[in-house]
């Protein structure tokens, strides 16, 4: 007879934590395939299809970059929010918030300023648009217990619907000709894109650098230790006088702001104007969620899970194209990564031995 | 005048619905200790299976019986991620989202914008549709409504005063001490979440077969998330949760009847989850004791550690 018998696994090593993930990931990537191959597409062509689409050529990986600029920056912002166990599942309602606050600040003084005022002022607008829209939830979780995963959720459909107000309504501009959006921002406010690509270099520089801080604040401040220990063990926060509430408003608002600096990037960076909630962001605050995870909630590390997602929302596209398959294909594939990730920590975190035993 | 109260209300109690079947399945569920935030795409996957089921076979039954059977089937992974490998509640149920979503979108790709023309009849009860105002109100609907409001007021008494229900109440508020009286959790579990997760299909069958009479992608809107302030609100009783769910159908409704005053339609679209934010922040002025919560809710259960 086959006893499965597992046990608690206390010292894991950053080696054994890479391996799992490594592990989860092939797994997931064989149940795709599997999903491909019931979709009537062949599995091994559609992957390679994937990761060439994304990595194997100087635009696509000109076009992941781009893609990665806010996966690395709201990713990293939810590192912090997750560790503290606060699940902040409204970065998309963030990030648009974050676009509307540069929006009107590029629109409002972008032609009297020159470019080196407007555009850090941009990018303080949607950090500032962002951290209120994230400060939102973490009051009416500390303050009211209001689940913050709903309301982070509802304040996503609310935002959604108050950026398409605006743009069909008071801030429509004259040169869209009655279609719904602002008009372009000055060229001043206007992000440098490096030659030949999308990549918009400055809020590139600002998520490496930002990624690269949040692991300082997490792993040598008295902050981030404070919200480690809100998320891992609050009975003893509490005990050691620990404020929920400011610990949660910073966090969220550093969260929140990340994810509105994301927005300012795409908006000054691509679009150079506001425009359906939709065309702004293609669901990269939920994306950042497994850019968190498969990061093990190192910000550090959202730098290279970022790149790598980033690759697949290109290959998606890549593959949407050249094999017809519907949009939701990316989310199959997010959402299947996600599961196998997730599935892997129980891995990680035990140990298990197979005993055989005879009985007579 | 009356004529639109009449018919508001009536449209309000088929808005509803769907959130009556979602909240009540994750009332189950929960109760059993498991968060399940995969409801918005477990609904997706009921809708497009049923309207596929549907049009296929030209049965809306089947098509009804499809859906259940796929979203018990989808629930499952839920059930091993956070039962067995007792896994991150939130995260698997944001999973189980993008993959509900992800999956009925590619189920659904050549059905988009079909409409239905096979029309499930309204069960019109004698004597009782006849009387004013009620009568067309609650009594002439279509078969969703009754099943909805039958499946909740089962719920509860499945519950409360069952011998599998009061076992499935204590296994979400103290899971040692319910197995140490020799009942098997993870079976209790599992089972809370399959239910739970068929609920919220028949959620979905409902919106694509009789609501909406067609598929497109994203169609329920969100309706997932608000089922499950909804539970909150509800106090985990699905007794409670039928004049929720219709308060919260009548919101859904609402914007129509104000759309011709000239309020912005994209504010009013915004009402429905304004209002789920408002009936969180009333509910938490309630004492927390008496909200009802499980206690073990979204802690994952190590089976054996006594």
């Amino acid at each position: 007879m086959i006893k499965i018998k597992t046990t608690d696994r206390y010292n894991i090593t950053t080696l054994r934590s890479f391996m799992t993930n490594i592990l989860s990931l092939f797994a997931a990537l064989v149940v795709i395939g599997i999903i491909f191959l019931i979709a009537g597409v062949n599995p091994f062509y559609a992957i390679s299809e994937i990761f060439s689409g994304s990595f194997g050529s100087f635009y696509g990986i000109k076009e992941t970059i781009t893609k990665a600029i806010p996966l690395i920056l709201i990713g990293a912002g939810l590192t912090l929010a997750f560790r503290a166990k606060f699940w902040n599942i409204g970065a998309e309602g963030q990030m648009l918030m974050g676009a509307v606050f540069a929006t009107w600040t590029g629109l409002t003084f972008g032609e009297a300023l020159p470019s080196y005022i407007i555009v850090p002022l941009i990018f303080l607008a949607g950090f500032i648009g962002g951290g209120l829209w994230g400060i939102i939830p973490a009051i009416l979780k500390i303050k009211y217990a209001i689940n913050e995963v709903i309301s982070t959720l509802m304040l996503n459909y609310i935002c959604a619907e108050i950026l398409t107000l605006l743009i069909v309504g008071p801030w429509k501009g004259k040169t869209r000709f009655g279609f719904p959006g602002t008009d372009n921002l000055p060229d001043s406010a206007i992000l440098g894109l490096i030659p030949g690509s999308r990549i918009h270099y400055a809020t590139l520089i600002l998520a490496v650098i930002c990624a690269i801080v949040l692991g300082v604040i997490i792993y040598k401040t008295r902050f981030g230790y404070e919200a480690r220990v809100v998320g891992e063990n609050p009975d003893a926060g509490r005990y050691a006088g620990i404020n929920f509430l400011k610990t949660s408003l910073i966090l969220m608002a550093i969260s929140g702001g990340l994810a509105g600096v994301a927005g300012v990037g795409e908006v000054a960076g691509i679009h150079h104007h506001l425009g359906y909630p939709a065309s702004i962001s293609s669901g990269y605050g939920f994306t950042a969620i497994i850019v968190a995870w498969l990061a093990k909630l190192n910000p550090l590390y959202t730098i290279i899970s970022g790149i790598f997602f980033a690759g697949i929302l290109v290959g998606g596209d890549a593959i949407q194209i050249s094999l017809g398959l519907p949009a939701a294909t990316v989310e199959i594939v997010n959402g299947t990564l996600l599961i196998f990730l997730i599935m892997g920590d129980y891995f990680l975190n035990h140990k298990i031995t197979l005993q055989f035993s005879f009985k007579h | 005048m009356e004529d639109i109260i009449i018919s508001t209300l009536q449209r309000a109690m088929v808005a509803g619905t769907p959130l009556l079947l979602a909240t009540t399945g994750e009332v189950i569920c929960e109760r059993s200790g498991i968060l399940n935030l995969g409801v918005e795409g477990v609904m997706a996957m009921g809708a497009v299976v049923a309207f596929m089921v549907t049009m296929t076979t030209g049965n809306p039954w089947l098509g009804v019986l499809a859906a259940l059977a796929a979203g018990m089937m989808f629930s499952i992974i839920h059930a091993f991620a956070s039962v067995t490998l007792q896994a991150n509640q939130v995260v698997s149920g944001l999973a189980m989202t993008m993959l509900g979503l992800g999956f009925s979108g590619m189920l659904g790709k050549s059905y988009v914008g079909k409409p239905l023309s096979i029309k499930m009849e309204d069960w019109v009860i004698p004597y009782l549709s006849d009387i004013p105002w009620l009568g067309k109100i609650l009594f002439s609907q279509g078969p969703f409504f009754y099943i909805a409001i039958f499946l909740a007021l089962a719920a509860w008494f499945f519950l409360e005063k069952t011998r599998l229900g009061i076992q499935i109440r204590s296994t979400g508020e103290n899971p040692k001490a319910t197995e140490t009286q020799g009942v098997n959790v993870f079976k209790l579990k599992y089972l809370s979440v399959i239910t739970g997760g068929g609920f919220s299909a028949l959620a979905g069958a409902h919106l694509s077969i009789s609501y909406s009479k067609s598929w497109i992608e994203g169609m329920t809107a969100g309706r997932g998330w608000i089922a499950i302030a909804l539970t909150i609100f509800a106090l985990w009783n699905p007794a409670r949760a039928i004049w929720a769910a219709f308060l919260f159908g009548g919101i859904f409704v609402v914007q129509y009847l104000l759309q011709p005053l000239g309020i912005s339609p994209n504010f009013l679209a915004m009402l429905p989850y304004l209002a789920t934010l408002l009936i969180l922040l009333l509910i938490s002025l309630k004492d927390p004791k008496k909200l009802n919560a499980p206690a073990m809710l979204g802690e994952p259960y190590k089976r054996g550690e006594r």
